[in-house]
């Protein structure tokens, strides 16, 4: 079935500008020569019999950032969980539709979760460094991987990426709780980078900081964008309008299942909303 | 007031007019809680008290190095074979029981689902509360009818008194594992296994380490199912089996019921030593787990 798909829709190398340049786009209705990192079609979302996602299609452009915005329970987390298979961690969930990567599908019976999630990296909510040491904390995937580089230059490497590099430098033998919340976050950013994966899923990354945090988390992101693709999942509609290249607006139906609204480069969704629901929604006349 | 009564508000000193009375209630019930608290400390401190003022006058050098005299009537000797036995018994019963208890609790735990948890979870329950001369009784069956009395089958009824009390404790402290970490060693792509040793029991060892020497202490006390497994021993037995074995508590046992007034004085020595053992025991034990756990 996949396979079909990309055939109907090949996969061009062009570079992901397009899909700011290309204005109105509403709803899943992307140019078709964008280079998608994800494609999702027709994903819903059970856990159990309660229906948390209904029938989203979209794709996410290489080297952008995306944000997904939506009121609390329209399942913006849990569509974000479901791109690396961490939904599978909760023993009720289940998913129809499929979701292609890179154009494989994920959710494959051949697919091991455990290598999508090597390549598709994810930073929390809430800032949760292992309580180990900060060099421990780093160098806790690559060791998992069997990391057998220069295993201090890599960790070094990935502190400095996030933008920590310099505050911690001379104590990376001290526990990663002892940091502040925002240093916290960008230790746990770290630790996602050093992996080396493609993708960062960010899950309201900054719910938990004071607004200098969130500045530099936002910028972080800013940089992190020419080597990675990021997905971030946000309650806050200044942080998509500020961060984001493309942004998704979901909400949820009467039955509290939550559906895709529209998606468009930022600039457009904020300030032309091709759906009455987003300019309600970012006027702030609902959620 | 007027102005509240004209705003139709209920003034704060009409609100608070039990203030006083609540005070006193206040004080009253913490003096309650800090009587049962006295009620609950007075039985232990005696306990300490006792044994420490009986037992510091017989305890010396002597008493802590040498095994029995040839006669039990005379004061001297002391209980060195009992501190080798106990060690002994002991280490065998931890080695033995800590690995199993704490995969039983790490399986309870990350498989909370797994239809064999609930039946380990309820037989860990009922084996708590199983008196520990019943323990004696079953290993003396199974075991020592065979093997005869020794280190070994002492060592083996401790371990089963200890298994259960590591199940529960472990699988408590496990559960405190916050599941932020685990999500977050998943999302690094770990697998299973490699969270559960490279997260799950890093962050929990301390907590591990206390909840084996709740077993290790409890067992180190143990006299019932030594009697009908390890016996007795007249000096220090380093054999695994062939020949009985004995411990603190069983000296402590023998002499404390004796008719000399030497053995007595042993016995409330012997005790002493026995709670001096588990306090450091159970000190280095929190040094070693404040040490490795590492929390900030």
């Amino acid at each position: 079935m996949s396979g079909i798909t990309i055939d109907v829709q090949p996969m061009v190398e062009e570079p992901s500008r397009d899909v700011t340049r290309a204005g109105s786009a509403a709803g899943s209705d992307q140019p078709a020569e964008m280079d998608a990192v994800f494609e999702l079609e027709g994903v819903s979302i059970h856990y159990g019999d309660f229906q948390a996602v209904r029938d989203i299609s979209l794709r996410i452009a290489r080297n952008q950032i995306s944000a997904l915005i939506g009121p609390s329970g329209c399942g913006k987390s849990t569509v974000l969980r479901s791109l690396n298979r961490m939904n599978d961690l909760v023993p009720s969930a289940r998913l129809d539709g499929t979701i292609r990567y890179n154009g494989e599908d994920i959710y494959d019976p051949a697919i091991d979760p455990v290598e999508v999630r090597r390549r598709i990296g994810m930073v929390f909510q809430k800032p949760n460094p292992f309580p180990k040491s900060i060099y421990d904390n780093v160098a806790f995937g690559p060791r998992l991987n069997k990391f057998r580089g220069n295993l201090d230059e890599l960790v070094e490497r990935s502190l400095r990426r996030a933008a920590l590099w310099d505050e911690v430098k001379d104590k990376l033998g001290n526990n990663g709780l002892s940091l502040s919340g925002g240093q916290q976050q960008r230790l746990c950013i770290a630790r996602a980078i050093a992996v080396e994966p493609d993708v960062i899923l960010m899950d309201e990354p900054c719910s938990a900081l004071d607004p200098i945090a969130t500045l530099r988390i936002e910028e972080l992101m800013h940089e992190l964008k020419s080597n990675y693709t990021i997905v971030i999942v946000t309650h806050n509609m200044q942080q998509a309008a500020r961060a984001s290249d493309v942004t998704a607006f979901l909400t949820m139906g009467e039955d509290r299942a939550g559906y895709l609204v529209e998606m468009a480069p930022t600039a457009t969704l904020f300030t032309r909303p091709a759906s009455k629901l987003t300019e309600d929604y970012i006027t702030g006349r609902f959620g | 007031m007027t102005a509240n009564a004209q705003a139709g508000r209920v003034s704060l000193q009409v609100a608070s007019g039990h203030a006083r009375r609540r005070a006193w209630f206040s004080r009253g019930m913490t003096g309650i809680l800090g009587l049962a608290l006295l009620l609950a400390v007075i039985p232990l401190a005696l306990i300490l008290a006792v044994i420490v003022v009986n037992g510091l006058p017989a305890m010396n050098w002597e008493f802590l190095t040498s095994t029995f005299n040839f006669s039990r009537r005379t004061p001297g000797g002391g209980y060195f074979h009992g501190l080798v036995g106990t060690l002994y018994m002991g280490g065998l019963a931890t080695l033995m029981a800590v690995p199993a208890g704490i995969a039983a609790a790490v399986f309870l735990t990350e498989f909370p689902r797994h239809r064999l948890a609930g039946p380990v979870r309820f037989f860990s329950d009922v084996m708590t509360g199983v008196p520990s001369v019943f323990v004696g009784l079953f290993v003396y069956t199974i075991l020592v009818r065979q093997m005869g009395f020794g280190t070994f089958v002492g060592a083996v009824s401790l371990a089963i008194i200890m298994l259960p009390i590591v199940v529960r404790s472990a699988e408590e402290i496990l559960r405190l594992v916050p599941a932020e970490l685990k999500r977050a060693s998943y999302a690094l792509g770990a697998r299973h296994w490699q969270t559960v040793f490279g997260v799950v029991l890093p962050t929990a060892s301390p907590g591990l380490v206390t909840a084996s020497m709740l077993a290790v202490a409890r067992a180190l006390g143990e006299t019932a199912p030594l009697v009908l497994t390890a016996l007795a021993a007249q000096s220090v037995v380093l054999d695994l089996q062939g020949s009985g074995q004995t411990a603190l508590p069983l000296l402590v046992f023998r002499e404390a019921r004796g008719a000399f007034e030497a053995g007595q004085q042993r016995a409330w020595a012997g005790a002493l030593e026995l709670m001096a053992l588990v306090l450091l025991l159970t000190i280095v034990a929190r040094a070693f787990g404040a040490r490795r756990g590492g929390r900030s």
